[in-house]
């Protein structure tokens, strides 16, 4: 059995009628496809999500008392207990699109009459406004993936990121906006850039798992923020809340639809970033280490390549990215241009999901960081239409993730025959691996 | 007990495991069933054992028809399995391992462990199984261990003995005391059932054979009227050359030399003892040795991935002492790793991608940070036509090639650039025999073009086709080098086992002239 156990899948290609003694499954692990079976690839992950919004669908409908009390009268009259829920279900997932991407309608007569363009266009602005960083926070955890680094520290990155990025933006003054703004950017990045190398040199030099370290440094990101937002350098003038000084406007991005939309340029910076990621991860030697390294270190010590600077390194990228995304909510203006307590607010966590759902790809990560600010900007217009509560979101965005990251469940509920493990590629194997 | 099976089939999706499969083993017979891995030996017998269920057809047991749902069933109805890596707990004495599972116990449950004693004593007496009963496993040798396992079975009174891949682990002699205990075995009447691809040992032992190829049964063969070459060719499908051809060999200056090297193991223990070592341009030196002898942690502390603790390394006079991987490949060295899925293969990356994993970063395949993929896919389809290997693209995940092919994707990689020294550490570990014959082609094709090669096997055949001189390692310590010509089998195996004193007495009561004096050294350091 040894051969097999080394070799899970000795089967002979000039005879595919040979035989494979045994199916080794992957357990647990996260697999994406080389190649031939991308559509293969796309239909867990739509199943997932389908599988979630029918679960969100059951919770709408048990959340809602109205609907609840015409199943009391289930026995007697049943269609109408069904068609209720139905149309709960409906309105709420009808609302959620209609807030996220607009009604195709409005913004028809918007675009013809050239009136209400601003009311037409806000929910796909808010849809693009809420996926931008979480791209680049997706980016940076998938970059990690890619070498076998779980990056828990997104949040971290971010924070600091921000913290540097909102620094050079309020303090440095009278710069004309070319040089200012690229600088508060590249600030950003410095500042994530910092944060990401610190847990991956002690990676590389001591060992210390990533995961813990990138966890606790993400505490210590946001009471360095809290203690700045208290310090003359940070804290604005006049106020004794925890709020940072406004960003110049020299350092702001521009927004991309004039000012009553909060569409800002941050989304192209995220889209050349995935791009880059994508160019630096498929067409560089220094991406072939890098993934090299993530799918069999031994093998790639072997091969001549450092194993530990390319943990380094990647996690300098990463926080990096992450550090975008700070720069980017800064000064793309999501938060009035100033640093807050609740800067952060979770994006660094999702991006984690994001890159399990994006497949850690970056064309999976513009993808799913897309549906996700679906999810966040039509959950708004969803409560105030239907008063499905808000939360119902972040359920829908749980049972994403819990359906991601169990293929085999998925592949059980849709009877689809389990692709066999040859030919797919594991990019992450959990903790210990 | 008679067993049988009749029309067994077994399908996986997509394979075909086993075809129909109809095997007879007589009581008191010692049936060998020959195939090359993945031919379906072992899903036939886990099907035997109760691990899996044949879709079709039926086992036999001493003419009754069962059907077996678990190993338990198997175990009750007389079918013991000893695997190829043993089921037993290190830190448990031999009684109690045996007993596991099947424990006797007396009043208020308690174990009676004089009596398991006892009847373990019993067993390895009636059947010559030399084990101390009291022995911790951990502190026995492997051929020791695989008694241990054989008791095992016959302590659940096991008809039926199926062993798989016995020998794989073991010495010469250790392979002979194992068939003396099989013959002892088949004489009370059980039945075994000897799984293997070596072709040498079922010719020693079996009674009959069954040759399975692609899941089916190609044939049976009585080993008076079988030899080698036709039971390779009933394995195979097709005429291979078993023979390896090679010239005499003209060794010129010396290229790899290694002085007093010491080297710890994973755990801090020292692995490689003061070992000095040369090899010479044009020749192969067979670095012969039972499993774990120092012998991988060598190859390692040479290749730069795994820090010497003292000694000297020297590749065509360069200082190559702890040097990165990196610096060692550039110096002209090709490794083929020992463990070719875990250290030589990124298993998801294409064929074209392993065969640039450690050039990648050089003209042509790169421009500056680019990646140059034109000319790494123009490269690997010349490499996969050049050195044959069988894959549906070089595109395909190198995970999905058959063992043979993915050693070939190493070789190509690593011979198709200019090298002094070529270190082949397990070259046809688990290769099927068409495959094997290619390998050795190649490492003799690359002494003949003036390559120093070491080459490192724990099958004394290959040690003993390609080798020109060969170095005997125990525990550390390189125990004798001799000249190919005048080695036996015999002999390297007494010096495998350790027993290197009365294996040099006994080599020169012979009369063989060639001996050397000093044990630790090689004859390099003789000569100069």
């Amino acid at each position: 059995m040894s051969d097999q156990e080394r070799a899970p899948s000795p089967v002979d290609t000039d005879d595919r009628a040979a035989v494979q003694e045994e199916v080794v499954p992957t357990g647990g692990a996260i697999v994406a496809p080389t190649g031939e079976s991308r559509w293969r690839a796309l239909l867990v992950p739509a199943l997932a999500i389908l599988t979630a919004l029918i679960i969100g669908g059951l919770i709408i409908v048990f959340s809602d008392p109205d609907v609840l009390e015409q199943w009391t009268f289930f026995f007697s009259d049943p269609l109408t207990a069904l068609r209720a829920s139905w149309e709960a279900v409906f309105h709420a997932y009808q609302a959620l699109l209609t807030g996220s991407l607009g009604s195709p309608a409005a913004m028809w007569t918007a675009v013809s009459t050239g009136e209400g363009l601003v009311s037409a266009f806000r929910p796909l602005s808010e849809t693009v406004v809420a996926a931008t960083p979480l791209i680049l926070t997706g980016l940076s955890v998938a970059i990690g993936f890619r070498a076998g680094l779980f990056n828990i520290g997104a949040e971290g990155q971010l924070i600091v990121g921000a913290i540097f990025a909102g620094f050079v933006g309020f303090t440095l003054t009278g710069l004309p906006t070319v040089v200012h703004l690229p600088l508060a950017i590249l600030a950003g990045f410095l500042g994530g850039a910092v944060w990401g190398f610190v847990p991956g040199f002690l990676r590389a030099r001591t060992g210390a798992h990533e995961v813990i370290i990138t966890i606790m440094l993400n505490q210590v990101a946001l009471r360095l923020l809290d203690y700045l937002l208290r310090n003359p350098a940070f804290q604005r003038p006049g106020r004794t809340d925890p709020i940072s000084k406004p960003v110049e406007t020299t350092a702001q991005l521009p927004h991309l639809l004039g000012s009553s939309l909060r569409i800002h340029a941050g989304i192209i910076l995220a889209l050349v970033m995935a791009w880059v990621v994508w160019w630096l991860l498929f067409r560089t030697t220094r991406g072939f280490e890098f993934r090299a390294v993530g799918a069999n270190p031994d093998a790639a010590r072997y091969a001549g390549i450092s194993v530990p600077a390319t943990y380094i390194v990647v996690m300098t990228l990463a926080g990096g990215l992450a550090g975008l995304a700070g720069a980017s909510q800064l000064l793309g203006g999501v938060t009035l241009y100033s640093l807050t307590p609740g800067f952060a607010g979770g994006l660094g966590f999702d991006a984690i999901a994001l890159a399990l759902v994006g497949r850690a790809h970056p064309g999976g990560i513009v993808a799913a960081a897309f549906m996700f600010g679906i999810l966040r900007a039509g959950a708004t217009k969803m409560q105030a239409v239907t008063s499905t509560p808000v939360d119902i979101i972040v359920v829908i965005q749980a049972l994403v993730i819990v359906f991601i990251a169990a293929p085999a469940l998925v592949r059980a509920i849709y009877r689809i025959r389990a692709r066999r493990q040859v030919g797919a590629e594991v990019f992450t194997k959990g903790w210990g691996a | 007990m008679r067993l049988e099976l009749r029309g067994i089939t077994k399908r996986f999706p997509g394979v075909l495991a086993n075809d129909r499969v109809d095997l007879t083993a007589e009581s008191g017979e010692i049936l060998a069933l020959l195939g090359e891995n993945g031919a379906g030996k072992t899903t036939l017998m886990n099907i035997l054992y109760g691990l899996y269920h044949a879709d079709e057809g039926e086992i036999l047991l001493g003419g009754k028809p069962v059907r077996f749902e678990s190993p338990g069933d198997a175990i009750a109805a007389g079918i013991g399995m000893v695997h190829q890596h043993f089921m037993l707990i290190p830190v448990f004495t031999v009684t109690e391992n045996v007993i596991l599972g099947v424990e006797e116990t007396g009043a208020l449950g308690l174990l009676d462990r004089q009596e398991a004693r006892r009847r373990v004593e019993d067993i390895s007496q009636r059947y010559g199984l030399a084990v101390d009963p009291d022995a911790m496993v951990e502190d026995l040798p492997v051929g020791v261990q695989q008694r241990v396992e054989i008791v095992k079975a016959l302590y659940r009174e096991a008809e039926v003995l199926i062993l798989d891949e016995p020998t794989a682990v073991l010495t010469p002699q250790e392979i002979e005391e194992l068939f003396r205990v099989m013959r002892s075995l088949k004489e009370t009447g059980k039945s075994i059932i000897f799984i293997t691809h070596k072709l040498k040992e079922v010719l020693a032992i079996a009674d009959r054979i069954t040759v399975v190829r692609r899941g089916k049964v190609v044939g049976s063969a009585l080993p008076r009227e079988a030899n080698e070459d036709k039971l390779a060719a009933m394995m195979v499908g097709r005429e291979v050359e078993l023979q390896v051809k090679k010239e005499e060999s003209s060794p010129g200056e010396p290229v790899l030399q290694v002085e007093d090297l010491t080297v710890l193991d994973d755990r801090g223990h020292v692995a490689v003892d003061g070992v000095s070592l040369e090899v010479r341009a044009g020749e192969v030196v067979g670095l012969a040795g039972v499993q774990g002898n120092g012998q991988t942690e060598l190859v390692e502390s040479i290749t730069g991935l795994r820090p010497p603790l003292t000694g000297r390394v020297r590749v065509a006079g360069q200082d190559l002492t702890g040097a990165r991987p990196r610096r060692v490949f550039l110096a002209g060295v090709a490794h083929i790793p020992e463990d070719r899925i875990e250290d030589g293969l990124v298993g998801d990356f294409s064929v074209a991608d392993n065969l640039v994993l450690n050039t990648y970063y050089l003209p042509p395949f790169a421009k500056g940070l680019r990646r140059d993929d034109v000319a790494i896919r123009t490269s690997a389809e010349d490499r996969v036509r050049q050195y044959d290997i069988r894959t549906p693209s070089i595109q395909t995940a190198v995970r999905t090639l058959s063992g043979g092919n993915q050693q070939k994707v190493i070789v190509a990689r690593e011979l198709s650039r200019p090298v002094e020294l070529l270190m082949a550490a397990q070259p046809t570990r688990g290769l099927d025999v068409g495959s094997i014959s290619y390998i050795h082609e190649q490492i003799v094709k690359a002494r003949d073009e003036g390559d120093a090669v070491l080459l490192v096997s724990t099958e004394l055949d290959e040690i003993l086709s390609l080798s020109d001189r060969i170095a005997v390692m125990y525990r550390g310590k390189v125990v004798a080098v001799i000249e190919a010509a005048s080695a036996t089998p015999e002999d390297l195996g007494l010096l495998m086992a350790g027993s290197a004193p009365a294996a040099s007495k006994g080599l020169s009561d012979r009369g063989r002239k060639d001996r050397r004096r000093d044990p630790g050294k090689a004859p390099g350091s003789e000569q100069g």
